[in-house]
């Protein structure tokens, strides 16, 4: 017998021959909203975002691509990825650069999906204006521009406007661990700075 | 210390070690402490967390009734997005698949994601004595790997681990697996966690394969779920050409959507904040973006064994958060190494029985009964898994596992002494005037409330006095009070 049909004698042979009683799963968590009624999500999404010490800056969106070359500042290589859609002064489109060579970027500048209120998370699926996986991940520091219609209230809202079939990365604030003494540390792997533009809408 | 009672001597043994070690329990009461604070905060500001608990708990219950179909429902998923999946029976399988695939590649070294899963198969022992070397790259693996030493917790499998530690196995281990630590490296906590980012960086950008778990795998779509904090994992999963996850057959959930419960609940209940920093969603190839040879090994390893049993089938819906561990006053003091498992605390005392079956290891045995029955533990896991009533179920199962022992435990002899002398009245008359004997000689000490109490005793009672006092027996017994006071003084109504 096949491995895979081993395990799935298994499976069977312990559930045994008789139905279940089936399960019941309320799902009226979903109906319940994640920010509370009259609250404001952007606001929200902002303060939950600063608070993974990553810096939030709020702009119209008149004022978006000054904010993004301030936010960039006088770093040496920029990098976008294809569809952002702004004007970047000195960046480079990615064409597909390997690891090394994202290795040497300074900061990245892109979009992303939408934004959740309840966690402060941004979700990245890495279309147009987003980028393949690989550059919000190597180069040091992030700058990611969301405007305020795309944000949701909560994880419910975000699972349910996803689409699984793209890959996807949510990212709440910079790279951090833990893992010393329980000691929060920002920025270990992945871009130790990230900087959300809320771009008014 | 023996064999005594029935099943408990490795854990009590390792406890006490353990406990002698003030370091390790300053370093885990620190710990313990800071995570229960945080996660308290946290879990506060849900309003309908109770109602999450309970409607994850059935998504996996009703998950685990059909768990063969959904199986195959991933499996038609996963291929159909271009992975190749393999099926495991147990750890030596799983890891002689993993260990091919590195092989057929000519590598001799992969990157890995923190997992458990890997960490149960012994996978990077596997994979070692095939030339492979598999080099960790979550931050606390990686201090655990270099120094050579055994995890201690789900999350944080180096917690018992001080910074001053860290900065010395840093200095005298990383140069011989790679970059080495910068010679004036300090112990604070954001000087080490930079160390390890050089050093890992040179492996992660070199790596042709990586290997990682999952938290999640979701039928319907084909997706896998990797939630971490540092960023390594989404090294693993992005930079390296091949990418090997090896998944428990139990991580499977039917839908895209029930992810909308789980990932609310686990960063929460884990490292007690509202989101983890990164979590990687993938549903096999995406062309130009990422790995673009996947494989998925489903893995059984005792997970067949567990849904067998009808209470026990409960485990199989942990989701390795830990927040058990964090709130048990046991694991507080001991730390993990001493339930000798890579599970430890109170899931690891019913996981480890469930997989694998007692009877037959005294470690296994041993860990029900690592556990005051407290219940603190139900109450934080966010999937609603009853484990005091599991831990007593499995102490049942150990005791019936050695009733056909040809040599009978002191505890059976001595219970069955008991049955003797209290199934008779003349014998237990007998008896209880030979405590009232004992009771009458001048030994002991006063204890809080006034009775005397005997806190040394000559073997085998010495057993019970090590740690404790025994309150010295009453001069006379109820019978004998009775029959002194006469039978008919007695008020009756």
């Amino acid at each position: 017998m096949s491995a895979r049909e081993e395990v799935l004698a298994r499976v069977r042979a312990a559930l045994g021959g008789a139905d279940p009683s089936p399960v019941h799963v309320d799902r009226a968590y979903r109906a319940r909203r994640a920010v509370p009624e009259g609250a404001d999500a952007v606001a929200l999404f902002a303060e939950r975002v600063a608070d993974y010490r990553a810096s939030v800056t709020r702009c119209a969106a008149a004022d978006l691509e000054r904010t993004v070359a301030h936010a960039v500042g006088d770093a040496r290589r920029v990098l976008v990825p294809e569809g952002l859609g702004l004007e970047v002064p000195g960046a480079l489109e990615d064409t597909g650069l390997d690891a090394a060579a994202l290795d040497a970027v300074d900061v990245v500048v892109t979009r992303a999906a939408l934004g959740i209120a309840e966690t402060g998370t941004i979700v990245l699926t890495h279309g147009p204006g987003q980028g393949r996986r690989a550059i919000t991940l190597v180069p040091d520091h992030h700058v990611c521009v969301l405007e305020e219609h795309q944000v949701v209230p909560g994880v419910v809202d975000a699972v349910a406007a996803l689409d699984p079939a793209r890959p996807q990365t949510w990212v709440s604030g910079p790279s951090a661990t833990s893992d010393i003494e329980l000691d929060r540390v920002e920025g270990v792997h992945g871009p130790r700075r990230l900087h959300v533009l809320l771009v008014a809408t | 210390m023996g064999r005594t009672f029935v099943g408990m001597p490795p854990f009590p043994v390792a406890a006490q070690a353990a406990l002698a070690d003030t370091t390790l329990r300053r370093n885990l009461a620190h710990a313990t402490a800071t995570i229960r604070a945080k996660r308290a905060g946290v879990v506060a500001e849900v309003e309908d967390w109770e109602d999450l608990r309970v409607q994850a708990a059935a998504v996996k219950d009703a998950t685990l009734d059909h768990l063969g179909e959904h199986l195959l429902t991933l499996e038609a998923s996963l291929t159909a997005r271009g992975v190749r999946v393999h099926w495991a029976r147990d750890a030596a399988e799983a890891c002689r698949l993993v260990g091919d695939i590195a092989l057929g590649h000519g590598l001799e070294e992969v990157v890995k994601v923190k997992s458990m899963t890997t960490a149960e198969i012994g996978l990077n022992e596997a994979l070692a004595e095939r030339g492979v070397a598999a080099w960790e790259t979550d931050l606390a693996e990686l201090i655990v790997q270099l120094g050579e030493d055994l995890p201690s917790h789900i999350l944080v499998p180096a917690i018992h681990r001080g910074r001053a530690e860290i900065r010395e196995i840093f200095r005298a281990r990383m140069a011989a697996a790679g970059r080495p630590a910068p010679a004036d490296l300090s112990d604070e906590p954001a000087e080490l966690a930079a160390a390890a980012r050089l050093h890992l960086r040179e492996k992660f950008l070199r790596a042709r394969m990586a290997v990682s778990g999952a938290n999640f795998a979701v039928a319907e779509s084909g997706t896998l779920v990797v939630v971490e904090s540092e960023g390594n994992g989404r090294m693993c999963l992005t930079l390296p050409e091949v990418l090997v996850s090896v998944v428990g057959i139990e991580k499977v959930v039917p839908t895209w959507e029930d992810l909308d419960l789980f990932l609310r609940l686990l960063p929460r209940s884990s490292t007690g904040e509202r989101m983890n920093p990164y979590t990687s969603t993938w549903s096999g190839v995406t062309p130009g973006d990422g790995p673009q040879e996947v494989h998925v090994v489903l893995l059984d390893n005792g997970r067949t064994r567990a849904l067998a049993e009808r209470e026990g089938r409960q485990v199989l819906r942990c989701i390795r958060c830990s927040a058990c561990l964090n709130v048990c006053p046991v694991y507080e003091r001991v730390g993990g190494h001493a339930y000798g498992s890579v599970y430890p605390g109170p899931i690891g005392a019913i996981l480890n029985p469930l997989l694998h079956g007692v009877g037959s290891d005294p470690a296994t045995d041993a860990l029900p009964y690592a556990s005051t029955l407290c219940g603190a533990c139900a109450q934080v896991c966010p999937v609603g898994i009853d484990i005091p009533g599991l831990l007593v179920r499995e102490r049942v199962a150990v005791v019936d596992a050695h009733r056909r022992d040809p040599r009978p435990k002191a505890e059976a002899l001595a219970m069955r002494a008991g049955a003797w002398g209290l199934g008779d009245a003349r014998r237990m008359g007998l008896a209880e005037r030979a405590s009232g004997l004992v009771g009458r000689l001048p030994l002991g000490r006063r204890m809080p409330g006034g009775r005397r109490g005997l806190s040394w005793l000559p073997f085998p009672g010495s057993r019970w006095t090590g740690a404790r006092d025994l309150p010295a027996p009453p001069r006379e017994s109820f019978r004998q009070w009775w029959s002194r006071t006469g039978r008919d003084e007695g008020h009756r109504p």
